[in-house]
């Protein structure tokens, strides 16, 4: 029954089962999408016509995404953090690559287990006990030298620091798998020609890590964007986009600039989860 | 080759130093922080003693552990029916499709593994609440005559937990089926077995890695997740993680604050260590290879 592809009344059945999962998977999406465009204050049927003002809209009550001051403060701070989470854990993770693929040394076993277990503990945990661990540090720094870390108080800093506590450890497996894929000998052949490790490293190992660091980066992107737990316990006042919009909708309630800003985000991570998608496959195809 | 040993020594050491900085200063110091932290006890403003109250509280309080067992027992309820209804999914997908779906199919399994859980579930709301899609459908069919509330309950968290986590556990699990002979599956028919037994006795083992890599994820996610049971379950959700909140944010207990995560996080790692011992895996071929 398993691999029989004759259209037996079992095969009907689990299509139309796949089916209706794609329509589970889909449907919340579409609604949180569709609605952007409605042309109502509510985002709720009936459908009363199409509108871009969720987007473009520069006067109350229809105020669009775009000239929403809060929003798109929301969108640069939630820029920004992503790209230094995004730089930070692509350098580590090639470094950890490296470091699990050619280092020997004791131990290696246990401390590749201590690389992945940041991944298996919960978001919200990580981000208290960093901010526990750095309040004591600026608490202790102030009582003792009468000195003021404002750099350890919640704010982008820590935000950065607890995402990419975890996220490190996604990029590091990434790049890692690549690294292992590596053909040695194309090194050994290159410093038989006389090249220096900086000129291998940089010519031969690098390049061919590239599509890896690159995906990864883009993934490291997408996950420092839309985390929300480990966020939480660490951000000041400069609040990412998936702060500002749960204020949002805890303090407003729902309403359609939240769907152009979810629209906006989806067909984003989209992209890019499609880019980098396609960035690992060509070149492992070659 | 020659190699100085010294420049591969001191190589060696510089790859390191990053890896170190990281697990020593964002994940072994913080942790260790929150356990002195959560053995502190306030007796008089700014005075701290060592003890065991907030952990013996929690005890002493049974919204607290009831709000921790229930946690736990509905993470373990929403990874079970992930596995229930990705399992045949992923293996469609791996086994079934024809070559040309398959690659699609799981590009719409991938495309929207990043969306935040916000956004996914502000979707459901729109759809579940009263005024929202389902309930006016159900109003103009005329199956129901008045407006019908679905959020607020344990179903709705259900739905919108399984929908969140679902991805995770049919990625790592495609990923695992993938690499099975299909010979093998032809092999077990041919023996006589029958199509349960071939499940049995030879798919389910072959993917064991991807099952466990997909529960863990998806229990880990599960009970530390804020967003979803708060905002499908309202006021009565009773999350763990909402208690950690409440006990840092809102009463700025950070003493409390810090036993409970240690709690949930002693919880968690608990259930992951039981089902990888159970399970015969590691957490270096389950987690770490999808």
């Amino acid at each position: 029954m398993l691999v029989q592809k004759k259209a037996t009344p079992f095969l009907l059945g689990y299509r139309l089962y796949v089916v209706a999962f794609f329509i589970f998977l889909a449907a919340p999406l579409i609604s949180a999408g569709a609605f952007a465009f409605n042309d109502s204050l509510f985002p709720a049927l009936p459908w009363q016509g199409f509108t871009l003002d969720w987007f473009f809209g520069d006067t109350e009550p229809k105020l669009g995404m775009f000239h929403d001051r809060r929003l798109l403060q929301g969108l640069y701070y939630s820029f920004v953090i992503a790209i230094f989470v995004s730089a930070l854990s692509v350098f580590v993770g090639t470094t950890n690559a490296f470091l699990f693929v050619r280092g020997e040394f004791p131990g290696k076993n246990f401390f590749y287990i201590m690389m992945v277990v940041p991944l298996v503990i919960p978001g919200v945990i990580l981000g208290i006990s960093i901010l526990v661990l750095a309040s004591d540090t600026a608490n202790y720094v102030e009582n003792r030298f009468d000195l003021e870390l404002e750099f350890l108080r919640p704010g982008i800093l820590l935000v950065v620091v607890g995402q990419f506590s975890f996220i490190a450890t996604i990029t590091s497996l990434v790049i890692t798998a690549r690294l292992k894929k590596f053909d040695e000998t194309m090194e050994e052949a290159a410093f038989n020609l006389g090249a220096s490790r900086a000129r291998v490293l940089r010519t031969i190992t690098l390049p061919f890590l590239r599509p890896a660091m690159i995906a990864a980066g883009i993934v490291a992107f997408l996950v420092s964007f839309e985390n929300f737990n480990t966020t939480l316990f660490l951000v000041g006042s400069e609040a990412p986009l998936t702060i500002t919009m749960y204020d949002r909708m805890a303090k407003v309630g729902s309403t359609p600039v939240l769907n152009a800003v979810s629209f906006f985000l989806m067909v984003g991570s989209g992209l890019l989860a499609l880019l980098s998608i396609l960035i690992q496959r060509d070149r492992s195809g070659q | 080759m020659m190699q100085n040993k010294d420049i591969k020594r001191l190589s060696l050491y510089l790859l390191f130093a990053p890896f170190a900085l990281w697990i020593i200063l964002l994940v072994i110091l913080p942790h260790i922080g929150m356990v002195v932290l959560s053995l502190k006890e306030k007796i008089a403003p700014r005075v701290y003693e060592y003890s065991f109250a907030n952990y013996l509280e929690f005890l002493n309080e049974p919204i607290y552990w009831n709000t921790l067992l229930r946690t736990g027992s509905m993470s373990l309820l929403v990874t079970a029916l992930a596995l229930l209804i990705g399992f045949p999914i992923a293996y469609y997908i791996a086994k079934i499709a024809g070559p040309r779906s398959r690659g699609g199919l799981f590009l719409l399994c991938l495309i929207p593994l990043w969306v935040s859980d916000l956004i996914r579930a502000f979707g459901w709301i729109l759809l579940l609440r009263e005024t929202g899609v389902i309930s006016n459908f159900l109003l103009w069919t005329g199956l129901i005559g008045e407006p019908v509330e679905f959020l607020y309950n344990d179903v709705a968290v259900i739905v919108g937990l399984t929908y969140t986590v679902i991805l995770f556990m049919i990625v790592p699990l495609v990923s695992t089926l993938d690499g099975m002979d299909n010979a093998m599956i032809e092999a077990g028919y041919n023996l006589g077995g029958s199509g349960f037994t071939v499940l049995r006795r030879i798919i389910i083992p072959y993917a064991m890695p991807g099952i466990v890599a997909g529960c863990i994820v998806t229990f880990m996610l599960t009970a530390g997740s804020y967003l979803t049971p708060i905002l499908l379950g309202g006021k009565n959700s009773s999350w763990f993680t909402e208690q950690i909140y409440n006990q840092f944010i809102t009463r700025f207990n950070w003493e409390g604050g810090a036993a409970f995560g240690m709690l949930l996080l002693f919880f968690t790692s608990l259930v992951i260590w039981l089902g990888l011992k159970l399970s015969g895996q590691t957490l270096a071929n389950t987690v770490a290879k999808s």
